[in-house]
């Protein structure tokens, strides 16, 4: 029985560890629904590319690991402000399923550019953390070290929309889009700055995401899906439910997986989503209107 | 300060103003009245900019709103208090005020102003940690008029303040618009409650079907027959 209590505390800690990081998944793309209004549906096509960049730059070039990371947030910052800038912007005024054929076209095509580019082949940093052993428990150190960067990340996000001027008109936009100007903020300008937050969010998670996975020009389906049913179960640009939504998913895949295999984990966490989607249609933390 | 010629406005299906001019001078209080629907809010919203006007002119002190940028009218001194309050609901008093102060002029003053508005409205310094959606109407107008204020405007709109209130708090409201005025503020207001509007007004404009039909001091409107009958259902 004391044995299988380790065991229980460590898938725990695992869900923990990995809920980090979904929820930092999350976080981009509610931005940026809760914002601007679209779905991103390429937008773990942005990390795959991030991935690569982390690849690249660390593993093939020799930068240093962190210069590496710093220079892969900001690249895709600006891949996000690209993103906003060629096919977000002209789409505003569309009907939905526009953007979201747009944004999925999107993905489709970097997909396709990052096969014919860098091949189909796994790639990864070569880079081998430790595993920590500490009061009969395993953790690895890189899912450590992405729980941690991710939780660092959030709190540097929400200062940035709790305590500046541009963060407050974010949250602002988000409730009420058509007096914004009134207050003499730039909608344009707010969508870019939101659009580069997203993108380096996702810049963010590339970065951790490469510790622990190999990259390959499909990575993005391993990670799009399942930050797609957070932001869903947690109401769709609700950051708090997000948040949520990224532990309880979590949990679920790290206790399915300790009780049978890590597949049957995500088996149990999406069929968790269907059926909540029957008995909370609006997700977990839905407003009253 | 302000001065409109000739403005048109069309939504996509109708048109709701014609031929609108109209003269607000510094220091004064300018209602205008109406039935619903007459093009009010329209006008409102073509002064600050939330509408682009399809003909004529709109003039602030020498600078061509219709040419400015909208989020750029509020930097000539134009603070626009919407229709029914439009305050950001989820996001906290103060939060709504500091919205109020986000143009890069008035972001040294925030305290300054903060301290006014609030003393103006203690109400809003109790509750300022609260959501601004769970106040009372009353409060929240307050709220409304408060970040308008912050960003220390020299024309304030209001359009129509008093919806949706109870009558005691629509008393302390067309208060408040007595007060402004003593502090130097230049005040336009579009009202359907018109008796008391002209109150607390200099002069008014008489808006129907989206055309100026009547002009005059406030208290030559109340005393005219015609006026009373035709256009203010009194």
């Amino acid at each position: 029985m004391a044995i299988f209590d380790i065991f229980l505390l460590e898938a725990l800690l695992n869900g923990v560890l990995l809920g980090g990081v979904l929820a930092l998944l999350s976080l981009g793309l509610n931005l940026i629904f809760g914002v601007i209004d679209v779905v991103w549906i390429c937008y773990a096509e942005l990390i795959m590319l991030g991935m690569y960049g982390m690849y690249f730059l660390y593993t093939v070039y020799h930068a240093p690991i962190v210069a590496a990371a710093a220079v892969c947030i900001v690249a895709v910052a600006i891949l996000g402000v690209l993103l906003h800038v060629l096919v977000i912007a002209p789409l505003l005024g569309a009907a939905p399923i526009n953007q979201l054929l747009a944004t999925g076209g999107v993905l489709f095509f970097l997909q396709s550019a990052a096969t014919v580019l860098f091949g189909v082949e796994f790639k990864n940093l070569g880079l081998r953390l430790p595993v920590l052993k500490a009061a009969g428990m395993f953790i690895s150190y890189s899912r450590l070290l992405a729980f941690v960067a991710a939780l660092v990340g959030m709190v540097l996000v929400y200062l940035f929309m709790t305590r500046t001027y541009t963060g407050t008109a974010i949250r602002a936009i988000a409730q009420d889009r058509q007096i914004i100007p009134l207050m003499g903020v730039n909608s344009r300008r707010i969508y870019l700055v939101t659009s580069a937050l997203g993108g380096g969010l996702a810049g963010l998670a590339a970065c951790l995401l490469v510790l622990q996975y190999d990259v390959h020009p499909f990575v993005g389906l391993s990670f799009g899906p399942i930050t797609f049913l957070i932001c869903v179960l947690g109401s769709l640009g609700n950051f708090v439910g997000g948040f949520v939504a990224a532990f309880v998913f979590a949990e679920i895949i790290a206790l399915g997986g300790l009780y049978l295999d890590l597949e049957w984990g995500y088996v149990f966490a999406f069929a968790f989503f269907i059926v909540m989607m029957f008995v909370r249609p609006e997700g977990l933390m839905a407003r009253r209107s | 300060m302000l001065a409109l010629k000739s403005v048109r406005a069309d939504y996509t299906t109708f048109q709701a103003l014609f031929d609108v001019s109209l003269e607000v001078r510094q220091g004064e209080a300018v209602g205008v009245i109406g039935p619903n629907g007459a093009g009010k809010t329209t006008l409102m919203r073509v002064v600050s900019g939330l509408l682009r006007p399809t003909g004529g002119s709109i003039v602030m002190e020498g600078v061509d709103l219709v040419k400015t940028p909208p989020h750029r009218i509020v930097e000539l001194g134009i603070a626009h208090v919407p229709e029914s309050r439009r305050l950001f609901p989820r996001m906290s008093v103060e939060d709504n005020l500091k919205m109020g102060s986000f143009m890069r002029a008035a972001r040294p003053k925030f305290r300054r102003r903060l301290d006014v508005v609030y003393e103006l409205f203690p109400r809003l310094r109790e509750r300022r940690a609260q959501l601004a959606g769970s106040m009372s109407g009353g409060e929240q107008q307050m709220c409304a008029i408060g970040r308008a204020l912050m960003s220390e405007p020299k024309l304030l709109l209001l359009d129509e303040p008093s919806a949706g209130l109870a009558p005691v708090v629509v008393e302390q409201v067309f208060d408040l618009v007595t007060r402004l005025r003593a502090a130097g503020l230049t005040v336009l207001i579009v009202e359907q409650n018109v008796q008391q509007v002209l109150r607390v007004v200099d002069r008014a404009y008489v808006l129907k079907a989206g055309r100026i039909r009547a002009a005059g001091a406030a208290a030559e409107l109340l005393a005219s027959d015609t006026i009373r009958e035709a256009y203010l259902g009194i």
